[in-house]
Protein backbone atom coordinates (compact mmCIF):
# COMPACT_ATOMS: atom_id res chain seq x y z
CA UNK A 1 0.00 0.00 0.00
CA UNK A 2 2.85 2.59 0.63
CA UNK A 3 4.61 1.68 -2.59
CA UNK A 4 1.70 2.65 -4.32
CA UNK A 5 0.66 5.62 -2.12
CA UNK A 6 4.65 6.46 -2.75
CA UNK A 7 4.47 5.92 -6.79
CA UNK A 8 1.24 7.02 -7.61
CA UNK A 9 2.02 9.77 -9.86
CA UNK A 10 4.90 7.47 -11.45
CA UNK A 11 2.41 4.73 -12.29
CA UNK A 12 -0.07 7.02 -13.80
CA UNK A 13 2.28 8.29 -16.28
CA UNK A 14 3.77 5.10 -16.94
CA UNK A 15 0.06 3.53 -17.83
CA UNK A 16 -0.42 7.26 -19.64
CA UNK A 17 2.67 6.69 -21.40
CA UNK A 18 1.89 3.23 -22.80
CA UNK A 19 -1.45 3.85 -23.63
CA UNK A 20 -0.74 6.91 -25.34
CA UNK A 21 2.21 5.40 -27.45
CA UNK A 22 0.10 2.26 -28.05
CA UNK A 23 -2.72 4.62 -29.21
CA UNK A 24 -0.36 6.30 -31.82
CA UNK A 25 1.32 3.31 -32.96
CA UNK A 26 -2.60 2.28 -34.07
CA UNK A 27 -3.47 5.37 -35.38
CA UNK A 28 -0.04 5.11 -38.30
CA UNK A 29 -1.02 1.31 -38.80
CA UNK A 30 -5.01 0.80 -38.69
CA UNK A 31 -6.37 -0.38 -42.12
CA UNK A 32 -9.70 1.61 -41.39
CA UNK A 33 -9.21 5.72 -41.46
CA UNK A 34 -12.44 4.80 -38.93
CA UNK A 35 -10.36 2.86 -36.91
CA UNK A 36 -6.95 5.63 -37.26
CA UNK A 37 -10.08 8.34 -36.38
CA UNK A 38 -10.78 6.89 -32.97
CA UNK A 39 -7.39 5.88 -32.18
CA UNK A 40 -6.47 9.59 -32.53
CA UNK A 41 -9.06 10.55 -29.82
CA UNK A 42 -7.87 8.27 -27.51
CA UNK A 43 -4.37 9.22 -28.05
CA UNK A 44 -5.74 13.06 -27.57
CA UNK A 45 -7.59 11.98 -24.22
CA UNK A 46 -4.39 9.95 -22.57
CA UNK A 47 -2.27 13.20 -24.07
CA UNK A 48 -4.86 15.15 -21.91
CA UNK A 49 -4.57 12.97 -18.38
CA UNK A 50 -0.90 13.28 -18.87
CA UNK A 51 -1.22 17.19 -19.40
CA UNK A 52 -3.68 17.13 -16.13
CA UNK A 53 -0.32 15.24 -14.35
CA UNK A 54 1.52 18.62 -15.48
CA UNK A 55 -0.82 20.46 -13.63
CA UNK A 56 -1.87 22.05 -16.98
CA UNK A 57 -5.53 21.66 -16.69
CA UNK A 58 -7.37 24.41 -18.72
CA UNK A 59 -5.93 23.20 -21.96
CA UNK A 60 -6.00 19.62 -20.87
CA UNK A 61 -9.49 20.30 -20.80
CA UNK A 62 -9.74 22.93 -24.14
CA UNK A 63 -7.56 19.47 -25.75
CA UNK A 64 -10.60 17.46 -24.78
CA UNK A 65 -12.99 19.77 -26.00
CA UNK A 66 -11.64 21.07 -29.42
CA UNK A 67 -9.92 17.55 -30.73
CA UNK A 68 -11.81 15.26 -29.39
CA UNK A 69 -14.98 17.31 -29.33
CA UNK A 70 -14.70 19.37 -32.58
CA UNK A 71 -11.42 18.59 -34.74
CA UNK A 72 -11.71 14.56 -34.61
CA UNK A 73 -15.41 14.57 -34.83
CA UNK A 74 -14.74 16.74 -38.57
CA UNK A 75 -12.08 13.89 -39.43
CA UNK A 76 -14.47 11.51 -38.60
CA UNK A 77 -17.76 13.44 -40.44
CA UNK A 78 -14.71 14.03 -43.67
CA UNK A 79 -14.34 10.35 -43.33
CA UNK A 80 -17.17 9.05 -43.27
CA UNK A 81 -18.39 11.50 -46.49
CA UNK A 82 -15.98 10.54 -48.75
CA UNK A 83 -16.05 7.49 -50.61
CA UNK A 84 -12.80 5.87 -50.10
CA UNK A 85 -10.98 2.70 -51.70
CA UNK A 86 -8.63 1.37 -49.11
CA UNK A 87 -7.50 -1.43 -50.88
CA UNK A 88 -5.80 0.59 -53.16
CA UNK A 89 -4.46 3.21 -50.83
CA UNK A 90 -3.46 0.11 -48.54
CA UNK A 91 -0.76 -1.19 -51.52
CA UNK A 92 2.79 -0.69 -50.96
CA UNK A 93 2.43 0.44 -47.82
CA UNK A 94 5.27 -1.32 -46.14
CA UNK A 95 7.63 -0.07 -49.27
CA UNK A 96 8.89 2.53 -47.14
CA UNK A 97 8.74 0.63 -43.67
CA UNK A 98 12.43 0.00 -43.31
CA UNK A 99 13.79 3.90 -43.98
CA UNK A 100 10.98 5.13 -41.92
CA UNK A 101 12.02 3.30 -39.21
CA UNK A 102 16.00 4.07 -39.78
CA UNK A 103 14.71 7.41 -39.88
CA UNK A 104 12.62 6.86 -36.86
CA UNK A 105 15.38 5.06 -34.74
CA UNK A 106 17.91 8.00 -35.50
CA UNK A 107 16.02 10.53 -34.37
CA UNK A 108 14.70 8.82 -31.39
CA UNK A 109 18.61 7.96 -30.22
CA UNK A 110 19.50 11.84 -31.08
CA UNK A 111 16.52 13.11 -28.97
CA UNK A 112 17.41 10.76 -25.89
CA UNK A 113 20.91 11.61 -25.79
CA UNK A 114 20.08 15.21 -26.15
CA UNK A 115 16.84 15.04 -23.78
CA UNK A 116 17.78 12.25 -21.26
CA UNK A 117 18.49 12.09 -17.87
CA UNK A 118 21.88 13.56 -18.05
CA UNK A 119 20.95 16.78 -18.99
CA UNK A 120 17.50 17.01 -17.75
CA UNK A 121 17.18 14.67 -14.91
CA UNK A 122 15.84 15.13 -11.54
CA UNK A 123 19.37 16.40 -10.32
CA UNK A 124 19.08 19.52 -13.11
CA UNK A 125 15.57 20.14 -12.96
CA UNK A 126 14.06 18.90 -9.77
CA UNK A 127 9.75 18.13 -9.45
CA UNK A 128 8.50 21.40 -8.30
CA UNK A 129 6.67 21.25 -5.19
CA UNK A 130 2.61 21.17 -5.90
CA UNK A 131 0.54 23.86 -5.96
CA UNK A 132 -1.45 24.49 -2.93
CA UNK A 133 -5.05 24.27 -2.86
CA UNK A 134 -7.35 26.56 -4.82
CA UNK A 135 -4.86 27.11 -7.24
CA UNK A 136 -6.51 28.11 -10.77
CA UNK A 137 -4.17 27.38 -13.80
CA UNK A 138 -7.12 29.12 -15.99
CA UNK A 139 -7.15 32.03 -13.97
CA UNK A 140 -2.93 32.20 -14.01
CA UNK A 141 -2.92 32.03 -17.73
CA UNK A 142 -5.64 33.90 -18.41
CA UNK A 143 -3.50 36.60 -16.47
CA UNK A 144 -0.84 36.21 -19.54
CA UNK A 145 -2.54 35.70 -22.12
CA UNK A 146 -4.84 38.98 -21.71
CA UNK A 147 -1.79 41.18 -20.84
CA UNK A 148 1.85 40.16 -22.22
CA UNK A 149 0.45 38.19 -25.01
CA UNK A 150 -2.80 40.13 -25.84
CA UNK A 151 -1.62 40.38 -29.61
CA UNK A 152 -0.18 37.50 -30.32
CA UNK A 153 -3.85 36.31 -28.52
CA UNK A 154 -5.54 38.82 -31.62
CA UNK A 155 -3.98 37.18 -34.33
CA UNK A 156 -4.83 33.75 -33.13
CA UNK A 157 -8.28 34.95 -33.32
CA UNK A 158 -7.82 36.46 -36.80
CA UNK A 159 -6.29 33.04 -37.76
CA UNK A 160 -9.50 31.03 -36.90
CA UNK A 161 -11.33 33.98 -38.64
CA UNK A 162 -9.51 33.00 -41.69
CA UNK A 163 -9.98 29.51 -40.94
CA UNK A 164 -13.75 29.96 -41.20
CA UNK A 165 -14.15 31.68 -44.18
CA UNK A 166 -11.60 29.32 -46.16
CA UNK A 167 -13.24 26.73 -45.21
CA UNK A 168 -16.69 28.05 -46.43
CA UNK A 169 -15.22 29.40 -49.24
CA UNK A 170 -13.52 26.00 -50.04
CA UNK A 171 -16.84 23.41 -49.71
CA UNK A 172 -19.46 25.85 -50.67
CA UNK A 173 -21.08 25.18 -53.89
CA UNK A 174 -23.99 26.41 -55.75
CA UNK A 175 -25.73 22.98 -56.73
CA UNK A 176 -27.67 23.16 -60.10
CA UNK A 177 -31.37 21.66 -59.26
CA UNK A 178 -31.78 23.72 -56.37
CA UNK A 179 -34.46 26.67 -56.11
CA UNK A 180 -32.89 29.35 -53.89
CA UNK A 181 -34.39 33.09 -53.49
CA UNK A 182 -31.70 35.95 -54.31
CA UNK A 183 -32.70 38.38 -51.27
CA UNK A 184 -30.78 41.80 -53.22
CA UNK A 185 -33.13 40.70 -56.09
CA UNK A 186 -36.07 41.10 -53.41
CA UNK A 187 -35.30 44.25 -51.87
CA UNK A 188 -34.71 45.51 -54.98
CA UNK A 189 -38.12 45.17 -56.52
CA UNK A 190 -40.19 48.60 -56.83
CA UNK A 191 -44.19 48.89 -56.71
CA UNK A 192 -44.59 49.01 -60.41
CA UNK A 193 -42.82 45.74 -61.00
CA UNK A 194 -45.40 43.97 -59.43
CA UNK A 195 -48.75 45.67 -58.81
CA UNK A 196 -50.55 46.50 -62.22
CA UNK A 197 -54.05 48.43 -61.83
CA UNK A 198 -56.16 47.37 -64.36
CA UNK A 199 -59.29 50.12 -65.14
CA UNK A 200 -62.62 48.24 -66.66
CA UNK A 201 -66.13 49.01 -66.41
CA UNK A 202 -67.83 47.78 -63.19
CA UNK A 203 -71.31 46.09 -65.69
CA UNK A 204 -73.11 43.49 -64.56
CA UNK A 205 -74.60 44.65 -61.31
CA UNK A 206 -76.91 41.58 -60.93
CA UNK A 207 -75.78 39.46 -57.61
CA UNK A 208 -75.02 35.68 -59.61
CA UNK A 209 -78.13 34.04 -57.35
CA UNK B 1 10.19 10.03 -8.81
CA UNK B 2 9.54 11.16 -13.04
CA UNK B 3 11.48 13.85 -14.17
CA UNK B 4 11.41 16.17 -17.25
CA UNK B 5 13.23 13.54 -18.96
CA UNK B 6 10.49 11.07 -18.79
CA UNK B 7 7.89 13.46 -21.02
CA UNK B 8 10.86 14.75 -23.28
CA UNK B 9 11.70 11.19 -24.04
CA UNK B 10 7.92 10.26 -24.47
CA UNK B 11 7.57 13.32 -26.71
CA UNK B 12 10.77 12.00 -28.94
CA UNK B 13 8.74 8.42 -29.09
CA UNK B 14 5.43 10.12 -30.25
CA UNK B 15 7.28 12.45 -32.70
CA UNK B 16 9.33 9.54 -34.08
CA UNK B 17 5.69 7.61 -34.35
CA UNK B 18 4.46 10.10 -36.28
CA UNK B 19 6.96 10.12 -38.18
CA UNK B 20 6.94 6.60 -39.07
CA UNK B 21 3.23 7.08 -39.51
CA UNK B 22 4.06 9.37 -42.35
CA UNK B 23 6.47 7.30 -44.14
CA UNK B 24 3.74 4.33 -43.78
CA UNK B 25 1.35 6.35 -45.24
CA UNK B 26 2.51 8.39 -48.01
CA UNK B 27 -0.88 7.79 -50.25
CA UNK B 28 -3.47 8.36 -47.78
CA UNK B 29 -3.67 11.94 -47.00
CA UNK B 30 -6.26 11.74 -44.31
CA UNK B 31 -3.95 9.66 -42.21
CA UNK B 32 -0.84 12.20 -43.52
CA UNK B 33 -3.41 15.03 -41.49
CA UNK B 34 -3.74 12.70 -38.73
CA UNK B 35 -0.09 12.12 -38.06
CA UNK B 36 0.75 15.83 -38.54
CA UNK B 37 -1.58 16.04 -35.58
CA UNK B 38 0.33 13.52 -33.77
CA UNK B 39 3.47 15.46 -34.49
CA UNK B 40 1.96 18.61 -33.22
CA UNK B 41 0.49 16.67 -29.93
CA UNK B 42 4.91 15.64 -29.18
CA UNK B 43 5.57 19.14 -29.74
CA UNK B 44 2.85 19.87 -27.26
CA UNK B 45 3.64 17.72 -24.64
CA UNK B 46 7.35 18.76 -24.79
CA UNK B 47 6.27 22.60 -24.23
CA UNK B 48 3.95 22.07 -21.11
CA UNK B 49 6.52 19.42 -19.77
CA UNK B 50 9.01 22.41 -19.94
CA UNK B 51 6.30 24.74 -19.03
CA UNK B 52 5.74 22.72 -15.38
CA UNK B 53 9.22 21.87 -14.54
CA UNK B 54 10.20 25.18 -15.03
CA UNK B 55 7.56 26.98 -13.67
CA UNK B 56 6.87 29.47 -16.14
CA UNK B 57 3.45 30.11 -17.89
CA UNK B 58 4.70 31.47 -21.07
CA UNK B 59 4.99 27.29 -22.13
CA UNK B 60 1.08 26.84 -21.91
CA UNK B 61 0.52 30.09 -24.01
CA UNK B 62 2.90 28.85 -26.62
CA UNK B 63 0.58 25.39 -26.50
CA UNK B 64 -2.75 27.41 -26.91
CA UNK B 65 -1.76 29.28 -30.01
CA UNK B 66 -0.28 25.85 -31.16
CA UNK B 67 -3.76 24.25 -30.49
CA UNK B 68 -5.55 27.34 -32.51
CA UNK B 69 -2.99 26.67 -35.66
CA UNK B 70 -3.62 23.21 -35.88
CA UNK B 71 -7.19 23.52 -35.79
CA UNK B 72 -7.35 26.10 -38.19
CA UNK B 73 -5.09 23.74 -40.19
CA UNK B 74 -6.70 20.79 -39.96
CA UNK B 75 -10.18 22.50 -41.05
CA UNK B 76 -8.56 23.90 -44.44
CA UNK B 77 -7.07 20.76 -45.16
CA UNK B 78 -10.20 18.73 -45.16
CA UNK B 79 -12.02 21.13 -46.72
CA UNK B 80 -9.40 21.04 -49.62
CA UNK B 81 -9.42 17.43 -49.26
CA UNK B 82 -13.45 17.83 -49.82
CA UNK B 83 -13.26 19.97 -52.55
CA UNK B 84 -10.51 17.18 -54.21
CA UNK B 85 -12.67 14.87 -54.11
CA UNK B 86 -15.31 16.29 -55.60
CA UNK B 87 -12.98 16.90 -58.69
CA UNK B 88 -11.28 14.12 -59.13
CA UNK B 89 -13.38 10.90 -56.87
CA UNK B 90 -10.31 10.03 -54.88
CA UNK B 91 -7.60 11.04 -51.98
CA UNK B 92 -4.58 8.42 -53.50
CA UNK B 93 -1.77 11.03 -53.24
CA UNK B 94 -0.61 9.49 -56.91
CA UNK B 95 -3.95 11.00 -58.24
CA UNK B 96 -3.00 14.88 -57.33
CA UNK B 97 -0.27 15.07 -60.38
CA UNK B 98 -2.65 17.42 -62.03
CA UNK B 99 -0.43 20.51 -61.25
CA UNK B 100 2.00 19.11 -62.91
CA UNK B 101 4.01 21.28 -65.56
Amino acid sequence: MTFLTTHFASILFYAFAGVLLLAALRVITARNPVHAALFLVLAFATASALWMLLEAEFLAIALVLVYVGAVMVLFLFVIMMLDINITRLRQGHLDYLVPGLIVAGIMVTEMTMVLGGRKFGLLDVPVPAPREAGYSNTRDLGLVLYTDYVYAFEIAAVILLVAIVAAIALTLRQRKDTKFQDPALQVLVRRQDRVRIVTMPADNPEKPS
Amino acid sequence: MIGLSHYLVLGALLFAISVVGIFLNRKNVIILLMAIELNLLAVNLNFIAFSHYLQNLSGQVFVFFILTVAAAESAIGLAILVCLFRSIQSIHVEDLGSLKG
